[in-house]
Formats: C-alpha cells, structure tokens, sequence
C-alpha cells in the first residue's frame, strides 16, 4: 500500500479527524458565505482578482525585474534560487554569515516546500515556528495538514493535552485564549533573541519593491521586525504589478481564507532599518524560489495554476479533502490546488493519482477568489497522466496502463459504432437476469444496477421517437 | 426568473439525446422526458444511431477515444434543433467540454455550434417551453438530489426547484449540506472506492434526516449512487429521475 492510500485509509478510519475538519471546515465556508453576501459583488471582484494575477503572470519575466531593481533600491538583498537545494543553501548562508543558531519563522508554505526546518536542524541550527497552529505541529512533529490553519487537525483538548506534555510546568488548560497565551508567553522571549526572522510573502509590488504580508497573530510582524536580519522567502509567482492592485486582492484573498473581513495585521515590508530609525531589521533578503514554476509558466492553460494567492477556499469545499485531512495528499500544499500543483512540481510518476482525487464537482473552482479553472486543469493532468506529452509536464504518460488503455479502445470502438453498440445494449436488457450481483469496489457497498427489460433504444422506436 | 443564457423561441421540433446511463438502466425516465416536452406540442425524434456523450473517457484522460466517440453523436444530430439531454452531467460535457476536446480538431467549429444547441431538460422545459404543470398526485414529501454538473456546469438548480415547487402538492425537503457531491465521480467511485463510500453514506444519511418519501434526482448517476448505498444498507426509499417524477406527477389518462 502506498502512503497515499495508507493516508486516505487511516484519515477515514479516524473519527477524531473526520469530526475535526467536518468541523472546522463547516465553520470556515459558512463564515466565507456570510462575507460574501453579495454574490454579484464576489463575482466582480474574483473577475477583478483573476485579471490582476493573469497579467502579472503574462509580465512575469519583466515585473520580476522591475521587483529586483526596486527592491535593490530600498537596500532589499535579493536572490534567486531555482531549486529546493539553492534556496536552502542560500538561507544556511545567510544564517552562517551571521552565525546565527536560532531562525524565528512566520508561517510560510514555500520554506516549508523547502523543507527548511528539517535543512537547518540537521546543520545545527534550531527553528522556531511563531505561528500558533505551526507552533502545535512543530511540538509534536508533523507537517500542516491546511495551508491557513496548519493545525485544523487537531481540537483543542488535543492541542491541550499536547501543551501539558510539552511543558508540564503551565496548568492545563482546555480554554483557547488561555493555551495562546501560554504559547506567547514561551515564543516572546524567543522574539527577542533570534537573530534571523523568516517569513513568507503574500504579495511582492514590483513597481514599488514592497513585501506584503497578511496575518492575523502579530508573529508575522515580529519575526520581520525585532531580530536584525529578516528573510522573505516566496515563491517567483507571487509578484503583483502595482500597489493600487494590492487593495482588491486583500478584498478578496481574506474573506476566502477565513470569512474575515480583514486581517489584524497587514505588513508591507520596504526597506530594513534606515538611518535614524528606532527599529527594523538591519538587513532585509527577499528569496525568489522557482523550483519548477517556471515550466508551469509555459504552458497556456497550466499557467492560471499560479494565479493561486494560497487563501484555501478550495480545499474549505472540497468534498473529499473535508473527509481525509490535509494529510494523506502527501505533499506540501493539500486539497484541490494541492493536486494540480503539486503533480506539476514533483512530477505525474510520483503524484499522478492526486489530479484523480476528486469527482470533478467543481465545488473548488467556485469558490476560487482568482478563478482557476480547478476542474478543468486536474482534468488536463489526468490526460497527460496517461497520455506522454515531450516536454509537457514530468513524468507524463506514466500512469498509463496497457489494460486501462485497452479497455478504452474497446469502450470506444462500441460506442462509436452505433449497430454494435445497439446490439451490446440489447443482449445486456436480454441477460440482465445474469448481471453479477457483485461489481468490483462498486458492490462493496450499493447494491449491483441490473439492466432494464428494454433499452431506450427500443422504447423510443416503439413509441415513434425515433424518426421525423 | 432568468436563466444564464439566451434561450429560443419554442421550436417546433427537438432532438433528444438519452444518455448511455438511462438507454440501459433508466429507459423509463428518457421516455418520460420525452413525453413531457410532446404533451406541450413540440415534435421530439429520438436519433437512433446515438450513444454516449463521452464524458467517461474525458474524465479518465483518454482524450482520442472520448473524441471519437464525441464525433459520432455530433453527426446524429445534424438539422439546427435544439438537443435536449436528461442530465446536467451529460448536458455539461456537450455544450461545456466539446468546444475543448475538440480544441485543435478540424470539426471545432461544428462542435460548437452544436454544444450551442445542447439544453439540460430542465431548463428546456422551465425557459423554453415555459411548462406549467398540474399536479394530479397524492402529498408527498419529496428531497432532491441536484447533480454537481447540473448545479455548477449547467447552472440549472433553481430550474429543478421551479418545476417541483410547481407541483402543489408536493413538499420539497432540503436535506443537510445539500450543495455537497455525492461522491459519484464516474471512475472516481471505482478508483477511490472509500472516499467515495465515506461521501455516499453521508448523504444517504442526510437524506435519511430529511425525512423525504421519494429522492428524485436530474441526474442517474447519482440515484444510481445514492440509491445504490441506500438499498444495500436498508433504508432506501423510492427514487426517480425529475423527468419520471414530473410524468408521473401530471399525467392525465389520455395523456399518451
């Protein structure tokens, strides 16, 4: 069995998580349709949205540009990294340049696309996560199972008795506001003497050379202002052309992430500390990953993949990813983005069966504040999954069957061939007496479907449908 | 109300095209489709050489099959009648995903125009024929299961709800989280056989809760879904496609 279906199997077997996201997700997606009311006005908004990130994206090479100048110009150190192994070099550098033993992170997918705890760790360095559900997950060593919610696999007696393992001396507590003070209280002081603070990037204003970064605890701000060095890590796509689009974006990105009409914090990050300013870091690193998303970038429909502003609308209402957890995807980022990005990254032999992950329901691509097309670019996968595509994306081709791609030949040649399929149709109404009771997976729990007595083939040319 | 697309005058003649699903296992519920839009005086020719939409190939990425079987339902309707199909999910495939799959083929343009003149049945009847219907039928407590492609794809939820609510004697019941898929997926349901089982019994249990008499459906992938678990487990309750369900409801005796 392999971990994927290990995964789906232990998920669906746990009723402690089936009932936490139930809950959790129940939660989210009615808090999103309460802010967004005015389904005319989210409409416009998500065509707004979506025509924003899609020219970004069409100005790709040139607003990364524009981004490196300006950022150069506000004293943002800028570097490039087109791998995992590149990005994770230069962070160790950064970090050994500076002789710092300690990074103190805000919540950020692409570092943990990098891997980047388990890099430092092994090269003595200690990471701190300073987000609240990171925080959890790092006490008890697993990764997010929700891009927004790292921890929203967990209750909180499960995040209680977790605290009370971890640090026996605070009393045990199950109510919420209390377990996040005792968590701040143990991260302030870790604040205050981590050399370097790391974080994500929401959104990189290339005409400006300004880091966005939207949060609701406060940790984002002071990973990226108390200690004296900050790195920004992100991923090449989430440049936006100008500040004036930022607005819309927000708009959109924070009610599908969380129901919320804004978010506590909102960071834009310019410059380190300038001369005669009391506080900032002193040096500021923007990490640009691209580690695959520049391949992504040349295809004409696997492009919109990268409008994604990570707020988890899809995987909020997905109906499958509510059932497993964010877990079983196996991969950095779950749910239906999950599954088209990912393959895309990692290749169609290792992750092929995500873009099969679903029944195409579309409840994700409704919900999407940027309009990808979800349904139709898993669809795209599944073809290249068994179709090999030169220089399409890697590892095409690789699910493809020569049982799988017989029983097609022979579905479409009946079905294109009307006499014959007309004559398949009525010996299986004329035998249905000898439909097997049991159908693969399908019997293991519905009842087998048994043939009508007649097609309506039949019925219709007895009734007189069947000509003018 | 208005639709999401513009609709044609009521033509004098339709094609309809019946789907692999209920040519085989609901034949009943193509006739009944068929009879309903006779009754409002429109002429329907049921092409004999159809097949299938070729959603299944479609969803499972085998693209050449699915096209060749595309192309052949294609040419069965050749006259500029509006098509009218008994499924979201079939309908969806036609008018949403041909202009795709015959994206750089020779013959996109006669996809087009064909998925053009593609109507989900309700929607015909609802914008097109303007149905009223008069229900001749007992109280009944009825839960409708509306498919992911006929709410998302077709856009044709509310168009199921009309030509129920406007059978008075029937009270529609909405069951839990009825916006959620089924869990049906066509090979979805074969490939991750436990979700999908985790998905069905949900939903089975939730129309359980409704307390619905009849789970009607505009869609047979679904019922054969949703009843499927239903029945095996005990606590299936009788289940239609709309089309059976509306003949059912409003036939008069010398309705033919």
């Amino acid at each position: 069995m392999s971990d994927f279906h290990r995964g789906v199997d232990n998920a669906l077997k746990d009723p402690q998580i089936r009932k936490n996201f139930r809950h959790a997700m129940d939660g989210l997606m009615a808090k999103r349709k309460v802010a967004f009311a005015d389904t005319r006005a989210l409409e416009q908004l998500r065509r707004l949205s979506a025509g924003i990130r899609s020219n970004a994206l069409y100005h790709l090479p040139e607003l990364l540009q524009q981004l490196e100048d300006n950022c150069l110009r506000n004293g943002i150190q800028v570097h490039w990294a087109e791998s995992i192994a590149e990005a994770n070099g230069i962070v160790l550098e950064i970090m050994r340049r500076h002789r710092a033993k300690q990074l103190i992170k805000g919540k950020s997918m692409v570092s943990e696309e990098m891997g980047l705890n388990a890099f430092l760790e092994a090269r003595g360095i200690e990471c701190l996560e300073a987000d609240l559900g990171e925080f959890i997950i790092q006490l008890v060593g697993e990764p997010p199972s929700h891009i927004i919610a790292p921890a929203i696999h967990k209750n909180r007696q499960q995040v209680a008795r977790i605290f009370k393992q971890k640090f026996p001396d605070i009393p045990y507590t199950e109510d919420i506001d209390e377990l996040t003070r005792n968590a701040r209280g143990i991260l302030r002081d870790k604040f205050y003497q981590a050399p370097v603070g790391l974080s994500g990037v929401n959104f990189a204003v290339a005409e400006t050379g300004t880091l966005c970064l939207v949060e609701n605890e406060g940790n984002g701000r002071m990973c990226t202002t108390i200690p004296p060095v900050h790195i920004a890590v992100t991923g090449i796509e989430k440049v936006v052309a100008r500040m004036s689009e930022i607005p819309p974006l927000l708009e959109v990105l924070v009610p599908s992430a969380t129901g919320q009409p804004i978010t506590t914090y909102f960071n834009m990050i310019s410059s380190p500390r300038k001369p005669g300013e009391k506080d900032g870091p002193r040096e500021v690193h923007l990490l640009l990953l691209d580690n695959g998303r520049s391949r992504i970038y040349q295809d004409p429909e696997l492009i919109a993949t990268l409008r994604c502003i990570r707020c988890g609308a899809c995987m909020n209402h997905c109906p499958i990813y509510v059932r497993i957890g964010g877990h079983p995807y196996t991969t950095t980022i779950p749910g239906p983005i999950g599954s088209v990005l990912e393959p895309q990254k990692l290749g169609l032999d290792k992750l092929g069966i995500l873009p099969t992950l679903s029944t195409l329901c579309g409840a994700c691509g409704e919900v999407c504040p940027v309009r990808i097309p979800l349904p139709k670019l898993l669809n795209r996968l599944r073809y290249e999954g068994v179709r090999e595509q030169p220089g399409g994306t890697p590892g095409s081709g690789a699910l493809r069957s020569r049982r799988d791609a017989l029983v097609w030949k022979l579905w479409s040649s009946i079905h294109s061939r009307p006499a014959f399929y007309r004559f398949v149709s009525k010996a299986a109404t004329r035998l249905r007496r000898l439909t097997p009771g049991r159908l693969g997976p399908w019997t293991r729990a519905r009842t087998a479907p048994r043939p009508a007595a007649r097609s309506l083939h039949e019925l219709a040319r007895q009734q007189g449908f069947d000509h003018e | 109300m208005t639709g999401n697309r513009d609709y044609p005058q009521r033509p004098a003649k339709v094609y309809f095209f019946g789907t692999c699903l209920i040519d085989l296992f609901y034949p009943e519920a193509g006739i009944a489709g068929m009879q309903l839009i006779r009754r409002e005086g429109v002429e329907v020719i049921f092409p004999q050489n159809q097949t299938c939409c070729g959603q299944p190939a479609w969803n499972s990425g085998y693209r050449e099959e699915a096209l060749e079987v595309a192309w052949r339902q294609i040419q069965c309707f050749p006259k500029a009648y509006p098509i009218v199909v008994p499924s979201g999910s079939c309908a969806g495939m036609m008018r949403c995903h041909y202009p795709e799959l015959f994206g750089a083929h020779s013959q996109q343009k006669k996809a087009l125009e064909f998925a053009e003149r593609v109507f989900e049945l309700t929607e015909f009847l609802v914008h097109v024929l303007q149905i009223e219907l008069k229900d001749l039928g007992e109280p009944l407590r009825v839960a409708l299961h509306t498919s992911c492609s006929a709410r998302r794809e077709m856009a044709v939820s509310e168009e199921h709800k009309t030509l129920l609510r406007q059978l008075q004697r029937v009270e529609l019941v909405e069951p839990e989280r009825t916006e959620e898929c089924c869990g049906f997926g066509g090979t979805f349901s074969v490939k991750h056989p436990d979700v999908s089982l985790a998905m069905v019994k949900d939903k089975a249990d939730a129309i359980s809760r409704s307390g619905a008499e009849r789970l009607v459906s505009g869609d047979c992938g679904c019922l054969m879904n949703i009843n499927g678990h239903m029945a095996r487990r005990g606590d299936g309750i009788p289940n239609q496609h709309i089309a059976s369900f509306l003949w059912e409801r409003t036939r008069r005796p010398d309705d033919e």
